[in-house]
């Protein structure tokens, strides 16, 4: 029998996962799975109402009802200065309502009880006295001068505008257009849909009155920057705060914000002084929790009719519900929305951005998106799509036409950005070479002529991911670093730890391979730890594709001054100088005479027991690493539809995929996140919808109105790479979490108006359902 | 007021008083503290909280603990029961089928019926199966492989004689 040389886990190795262990044996530990002695419950009183003003809240009868604690309000709130806090974007949000409830949804009282379910049924006790206000959903509406003001709370505040927004220089694009043979007009919404990780959001609160700590267990991509928060808002001292993020089932975003049900849940065991413990259950994260897109675009591409691009003009109206409380890097208002330029070469672009105020819940996170990259990538994708269309180009040689070239790196785009690498027409050319397309599109013509509807529908995206630069990037004030530090033991094993946190991304693996390519002590004897402010050092967290990007970049940086330290006492032991000591993969030898070498194992030994004269002991360190910019993965996905024309039903008869994340550390890894962000693109193009009707009631308040992908519907993916390591990052990777969700809902809809562009149909806003195709199909006349 | 249950989880017997109206799940996380049965939804739609009932995969989450009076209940606890893997949890680990773990359980219980009843099931009958498992962050591509793979991994085992699979 062959003898398998076992895996070390360096760098491109698909070793297995770590963490797999424990959750397979179902003993991974979730917020919900925390119990601590005497922890009370807490439920929420949630607004019935999308706007309404409070007369009076009367919370006697549930008071009195055996196994209450306490019933919290706003006006308990607002006598601790609590019942406001502020929001990610520099907004305020209400924690508890107090003079208005401004959703459907919000939070209006809480009941701390000895058991759950008596905790809900105090909740229909509280009496809660309002006056229905007449309620606005669609931001256009909001707008006008009629709109009832929402923010009247606000100083300040005489409508529901928000803010306005530029990027990109405007004359320079006016010039632009006035040189275009045509202008192409696309005017596409991105309808709101929410993260939904199966794991909904919690707390489990525990401040010790007699010492004043605070122990929260909460489900959070971010705790240090949670922590600070904590602080500010609760006026807490930092150092007692202790938040422990433990496993988190999903993220998506979804848990970057901080909800006011962690902030009552706090108050409530600071004041009770005993444990408090909240999860929501899902109604409450589909209608209160952090949302996503809810953008109304409108892109103008100048072109020349040989399929040059001159010029991008875009207008965008963002819904941001009743607090402006998107999650995003401070010094920017839609977000990174402005990379909408994306994988091609466009001499001039400009941005503007308007945001609104509506009755709807607030939120705005980047799901599964570098912060409204997912937007910009769907419209730039679909004008492409649209301008082959009124061009009579082929999308693919129209895209080849436009790219940016390799030698145009590092790349600056028109709005500002300097992409750092990209071999876009190789990714689509691969692509294309995968699906078969030529033959595609042969069989594609047979079928027109015999009147079938299929379609090959393309996206060429390119993400910005990886925020800092902390000078530039900053969440409420915090530079978006990100840190590890790094601890090898005197038998040669190490623990990791990292201001990220996971959420199944597989950091415990990934993070602990990085280490053994660079110190060369195998993945399996690197333990990560992570989530736990007393025991990892400061982190912004993980969103927004940052954890290899930045976290990464910190432990390979950290391991890197921790292997000159080890060079120095391998030269100390091999009694040779520095200088000619060389390192491979876990071995130090003399330059010249490989027999004579230590192992990091021998050297992490000496570390602490046979240091050279002057030496400090150990072999520990610490990284704060501040990228020096973003970086940008980039890709092609190619979807192939058939449609019925009687039913207007979609088949999504192939998924190809393209993925240039730069170096891969754990192919398996990134070939799973690949996987999940096609699902929840696939979700997304065809199925996730949050609305609301006229009054503001959420239409999307479960499982059966809120249609979330199965292994059913969800179509088979066919993954492949190139490799095109960014140039500043330590180790080539450049993050791959959610290129698929960002890139895959422009195919998904190209390929069905591939199918129909024929027919005159232009546009289709997603949830592309069968009933929008077939409607669209009876008003061209050609359904059947 | 209490109600008395007796309900055999995992080969055991317990007897309990419970409130008529407590949910199966709850009791199972609660009172029995076996945690690996998740709460995704709690309106049967993402079957995180699926156990076996009977044999029978079940959502635990919209069924109340009394009707598990005189049943046998198995839980995700059950199936590394002796110390070793069971080939779905192996597989699932092997291929890839898990990231965050929240649906983990669920999934895998999903699997062990399906195979308990259809020990060679193909891609379009697992996925079938599996379609009342909601899963975020896999797209279900390495979960189909994994119960594919622990199928062939069970039939294998099942084919070795007993006895006969000592030394190697
Ligand atoms: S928790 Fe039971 S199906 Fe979702
Ligand atoms: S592994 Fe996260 S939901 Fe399935």
């Amino acid at each position: 029998m062959a003898i398998e040389t076992p895996l070390k886990g360096f760098v491109g190795e698909s070793i297995k996962r770590k963490e797999d262990d424990r959750f397979i044996r179902g003993k991974g530990n979730y917020v919900d799975d925390i119990t601590l002695p005497g922890m009370l419950h807490m439920a929420i009183l949630r607004s019935p109402f999308a706007h309404a003003r409070i007369r009076s809240i009367d919370a006697s009868a549930a008071q009195a009802l055996p196994g209450v604690v306490a019933v919290v309000t706003g006006e308990l709130l607002a006598q601790h200065k609590l019942a406001w806090m502020p929001t990610l974007s520099g907004d305020t949000q209400a924690v508890l309502a107090t003079d208005k409830v401004r959703f459907q949804g919000q939070e209006v009282a809480c009941v701390i009880a000895t058991d759950p379910y008596v905790a809900r049924d105090a909740l229909p006790l509280i009496e809660v006295d309002y006056e229905v206000l007449p309620a606005v959903v669609d931001p256009h509406k909001a707008l006008q001068p009629d709109a009832p003001l929402i923010r009247d709370e606000k100083e300040g505040q005489t409508s529901n505008h928000i803010y306005h927004w530029e990027a990109g220089d405007k004359a320079k694009t006016e010039e632009a257009f006035a040189k275009a043979d045509r202008v192409v007009t696309l005017e596409t919404f991105y309808p709101r849909c929410h993260p939904s990780p199966v794991e909904t959001c919690g707390i489990v609160a525990d401040v010790n009155p007699a010492t004043g700590h605070a122990t929260l267990y909460l489900t959070s991509q971010a705790p240090h920057a949670h922590r600070t928060l904590f602080a500010i808002v609760a006026g807490l001292p930092e150092q007692n705060i202790r938040i422990i993020s433990p496993d988190i089932g999903g993220g998506f975003g979804n848990k970057v914000p901080i909800y006011p049900g962690y902030v009552v849940a706090t108050a409530a065991s600071l004041l009770i002084g005993k444990p408090v413990k909240w999860v929501e259950d899902r109604s409450e994260n589909l209608i209160s929790t952090g949302f996503a897109r809810d953008f109304h675009m409108k892109g103008e591409m100048a072109v020349r009719n040989d399929g040059r691009i001159l010029g991008l003009r875009v207008k965008l109206l963002s819904d941001n519900g009743a607090f402006y409380a998107d999650a995003q890097p401070s010094k920017v208002r839609a977000g990174l929305f402005h990379i909408v330029t994306g994988s091609y070469d466009v001499p001039a672009a400009h941005v503007e951005a308007d945001g609104a105020y509506t009755n709807k819940a607030p939120g705005g996170v980047a799901y599964r998106c570098s912060f409204r990259v997912t937007e910009a990538s769907y419209l730039i994708e679909r004008l492409v799509e649209t301008a082959a269309i009124e061009l009579g180009k082929d999308p693919a040689d129209l895209r080849i036409k436009n790219f940016i070239q390799p030698d145009q790196f590092p790349y600056k785009s028109a709005t500002g950005f300097e992409y750092d690498s990209g071999q876009y027409e190789k990714a689509l050319r691969l692509a294309l070479e995968k699906v078969g397309y030529e033959d595609l599109r042969k069989e594609q013509a047979e079928k027109r002529k015999k009147g079938e509807l299929m379609g090959i529908g393309i996206a060429s995206f390119t993400e910005v991911v990886g925020a800092g630069p902390g000078k530039h990037y900053d969440i409420a004030g915090l530079r978006m670093f990100d840190s590890a530090e790094l601890r090898v033991h005197p038998t040669g094993k190490a623990i990791l730890k990292l201001g990220v946190r996971s959420q199944g991304q597989g950091h415990e693996t990934t993070f602990a391979q990085i280490v053994a390519e660079e110190l060369g002590i195998p993945a399996a004897d690197v333990e990560v730890q992570e989530g736990d402010t007393d025991n990892t050092p400061y982190g912004l967290g993980t969103y927004a594709s940052r954890s290899t990007p930045v976290g990464g970049a910190a432990t390979a940086v950290v391991s890197r001054k921790l292997r000159d330290k080890a060079k120095k006492i391998a030269a100390h032991l091999l009694e040779a100088s520095d200088e000619d000591i060389e390192f491979d993969h876990g071995k130090f030898f003399v330059r010249g005479s490989p027999s004579k070498s230590k192992t990091i194992q021998d050297v992490a030994f000496a570390a602490y027991t046979n240091l050279p004269d002057g030496m400090e002991a150990g072999l520990e360190g610490v990284t704060y690493y501040d990228p020096p910019n973003f970086t940008f993965p980039f890709g092609t996905y190619l979807v192939v539809v058939d449609i019925d024309r009687g039913t207007g039903q979609v088949k999504v008869r192939r998924m190809v995929a393209v993925d240039d994340c730069g170096v891969r550390i754990n192919p398996m890894i990134v070939e799973g996140q690949i996987h999940g962000g096609l699902a929840e693109g696939f979700g997304i193009a065809f199925m996730q919808l949050i609305t609301f009707d006229e009054e503001g009631n959420c239409l999307g308040s479960n499982f059966t109105d809120y249609l979330l992908p199965t292994s059913w519907e969800t179509p088979k993916f066919e993954t492949y790479e190139t490799v095109t390591p960014s140039p500043h990052h330590p180790i080539g990777a450049k993050g791959i979490g959610e290129s698929a969700t960002v890139g895959s809902p422009a195919a998904f809809v190209n390929a069905v108006i591939d199918a129909v562009g024929h027919l005159g149909i232009k546009n289709i806003d997603m949830p592309v359902t069968s009933d929008k195709i077939w409607t669209a199909l009876q008003a061209a006349g050609a359904a059947e | 007021m209490g109600r008395p249950i007796t309900v055999t989880v995992n080969g055991e017997k317990t007897s309990a008083e419970v409130e008529p109206r407590l949910l199966l799940v709850h009791f199972i996380r609660e009172r029995l503290r076996l945690t690996g049965t998740h709460i995704g939804c709690d309106t049967t739609h993402c079957g995180a909280c699926t156990v076996l009932f009977d044999g029978v995969p079940v959502k635990s989450c919209t069924m109340l603990a009394v009707q598990a009076d005189g049943r046998q209940l198995t839980t995700v606890e059950a199936l590394h029961a002796g110390g070793a893997l069971h080939p779905i949890q192996a597989a699932f680990k092997e291929e890839h089928g898990l990231q965050c773990g929240f649906c983990t359980p669920g999934m895998m219980m999903s699997s062990f019926a399906l195979l308990a009843e259809n020990p060679d099931p193909t891609e379009e009958e697992i996925r079938w199966a599996l379609s009342g498992n909601i899963c975020r962050c896999t797209g279900y591509m390495n979960i189909v492989k994994a119960v594919r793979a622990a199928a062939v991994q069970m039939k294998e085992a099942a084919a070795v004689p007993a006895g006969a699979a000592t030394g190697s």
